[in-house]
């Protein structure tokens, strides 16, 4: 730092002699055209590497049988992902498990992802004293890991010693519920805790899009003597469609990435009942050595994911007209 | 912004952005029907939290006891000296490893990427369009579709089970250029003009004028770059295996294998990674949770 500003400094203090001025001009002009670049390089050297890199591999990966332990590593064209489809091939039917598994969790967390945060952001868009205390708790739990959200939960929801069913005995309800080892419950235990783990980060971005409502449409709408929930539908709603389109389509991504709450608080219990999709693919590339297989069904994965949103944009835009 | 601290008086009928509400008669019923529900929400909220610090300061028999004790009797440091004393799982080294990685990590991030998005805001160039283009483009690719390239591509740099691996290949932050690209733009440019008629080169308007006016943005950044590091679980279980390289969320997973139904172990290791985070979500709160809504909302 200190000898870019000598230089400067240097340059700045005698006039040089034209012709060496006319040279210098030329090199400051070349410095200056590769100045972007050397801005770039540092992240450029990184995004290569660990963010394209991995996409084209990922491409030649699901076109070879890539065993770790076997030298060759001969190509197979489509064979990989022709397995995913094939119901005689000994992939198939854990494959698609762990995509119902997934798709199971996707379909009953979002709506409650994109609901329940909407009703605490309607809560805490109210004025009054306290509010960014109460924003702050209902938000806390988002920071903390999977990790230790998973231990937490599962000692939380453990039949015999957690304190969920001790509290549903307290109010008369079964004391004994198998909340991690049996369906549904083991839905019902992997979809509420993510909602009460990531409802507070949907509510905060909410909140950021009920502040850009203008008041006036409110007060407008009260003189036309709207009802509370008229101005909801018709006031609220409208305005936070963007917001709503953004928050669905990152919670139907995140959710179909599950894969902590599981592997921790149910440990895919009962059998593989709740193996995820993305524990299923790491299980498979670096558990049994099948990159090639493993690879093909990530791409089969982010496929599906990109129908998923680009329905999801479709929908909102129609519903716009 | 109200703060927590003033609850005698009723806010200005005018607070900003918020729907007037409970001027009319009944208001006080109807306050206290708000209270009630913020409370009770409060308390999902918070009571697991509660109980797994009440859980960390029970004894062993104290967590087994059915039905469950509200306080733990006596309070004990059995879970907490379990997890410090045992050289099988060395939980302050991987504190020490989860502290180092993620503050590495962040650091990377906020210099790479705040760089890369001065010369995307600032500079005109070849290539800046399908550049951008190309970086915002992989913000649509979920990352755990890329992982088993991306071991190959670690374990072809003989990193794996060295703390390299979790510092570096996640740094290449597609989002972090995006979001202080973003902030860039909105720089005002007459203060970069005047750096330049004052004889500045490019790293010096960057150093001295961009950097320090952007102090909240890189702020917002370090944060979350250092919470989702810290937090990371589904990399480095699998690129990490050593005792001594572990950071602490695959290092939970190795406690509870080893504590199996030992509560007050498991749960003194949970508060352990939960603390430094809670800290700093306190002390940064406002910034990422204006952070996370700005973020959201223009990304």
């Amino acid at each position: 730092m200190a000898d870019v500003i000598e230089a400067g400094a240097a340059r700045d203090g005698a006039p040089p002699p034209a012709a060496d001025a006319a040279r210098r001009g030329a090199l400051a002009r070349r410095a200056g055209r590769a100045t972007p670049y050397l801005f770039l390089a540092p992240y450029l050297l990184l995004f290569g590497v660990f963010g394209l890199l991995p996409i084209l591999l990922g491409l030649w990966l699901s076109v070879h049988q890539w065993d770790f332990q076997l030298p060759n590593r001969p190509f197979v064209g489509l064979d990989n992902y022709q397995e995913l489809f094939s119901s005689d091939s000994a992939v198939y039917g854990d494959w698609w498990q762990s995509v119902r598994a997934t798709a199971i969790f996707t379909v009953f967390a979002v709506p409650l992802l994109v609901v329940v945060p909407l009703g605490l952001a309607l809560l805490l868009n109210r004025s009054f004293p306290g509010r960014t205390f109460f924003r702050a708790i209902y938000f806390a739990p988002y920071v903390l890991g999977v990790a230790v959200i998973g231990l937490l939960w599962r000692f939380l929801l453990d039949a015999n010693l957690g304190l969920v069913n001790r509290l549903a005995g307290m109010v008369g309800l079964p004391a004994d519920t198998p909340w991690v080892t049996d369906v549904p419950w083991a839905w019902v235990s992997l979809v509420g805790v993510t909602v009460w783990w990531t409802s507070g980060f949907n509510a905060v971005i909410y909140l950021a899009g009920l502040q850009d409502i203008p008041q006036e449409l409110y007060e407008a709408a009260k003189v036309d003597g709207a009802s509370a929930w008229e101005r909801f539908r018709h006031v609220t709603l409208p305005g936070l469609r963007p917001v709503l389109l953004f928050v669905i389509t990152t919670t139907v991504l995140a959710s179909a990435n599950v894969f902590g709450q599981s592997f921790l608080i149910t440990q895919g219990a009962p059998g593989t009942e709740t193996r995820t999709v993305v524990w299923f693919i790491v299980e498979e590339g670096l558990r049994d050595n099948d990159a090639g297989r493993a690879a093909a069904m990530s791409i089969v994965f982010a496929l599906m994911l990109a129908v998923v949103s680009i329905a999801n944009f479709r929908l909102f835009r129609y519903r716009e007209d | 912004m109200t703060t927590p601290t003033r609850t005698t008086r009723a806010p200005a009928p005018t607070s900003a952005g918020a729907p007037a509400t409970g001027r009319a008669p009944g208001t006080a019923l109807r306050r206290t029907a708000l209270y009630a529900t913020l409370v009770a929400l409060a308390l999902v909220f918070l009571l697991p939290l509660v109980w797994m610090v009440i859980t960390s300061l029970k004894t062993y028999t104290g967590a087994q006891q059915i039905p469950p004790t509200w306080l733990p009797d006596p309070i004990s440091g059995y879970g907490y000296e379990q997890i410090l004393n045992n050289a099988a799982n060395p939980v302050l080294r991987w504190f020490a490893n989860s502290m180092l990685a993620a503050t590495a990590h962040a650091l990377l991030v906020l210099a790479t990427a705040s760089m890369a998005a001065y010369a995307l805001a600032r500079m005109r160039f070849r290539g800046r369009g399908v550049l951008f283009a190309l970086i915002v483009g992989t913000l649509f690719i979920p990352p755990t579709s890329l992982i088993i390239p991306n071991f190959l591509i670690v374990d072809e740099l003989n990193w794996i089970d060295t703390l390299s691996v979790v510092i570096v290949p996640g740094a290449a932050s597609a989002f972090g250029v995006f979001f202080l690209r973003q902030f860039f733009l909105s720089l005002p440019r007459e203060l970069e003009e005047a750096a330049v008629l004052d004889g500045a080169n490019q790293w010096q308007i960057f150093w001295k004028v961009v950097l320090p006016l952007s102090r909240p943005a890189l702020a917002t950044l370090a944060v979350l770059s250092f919470l989702t590091n810290w937090n990371d679980f589904l990399w480095p279980i699998f690129v990490l295996f050593s005792p001594e390289t572990l950071t602490l969320p695959p290092g939970l997973g190795l406690l509870q294998g080893s504590y199996v139904t030992d509560y007050p172990v498991i749960m003194a290791g949970a508060v352990l990674a939960s603390v430094p985070v809670l800290i700093l979500f306190v002390l940064a709160q406002r910034h990422i949770i204006q952070g996370v809504s700005r973020s959201g909302l223009k990304g």
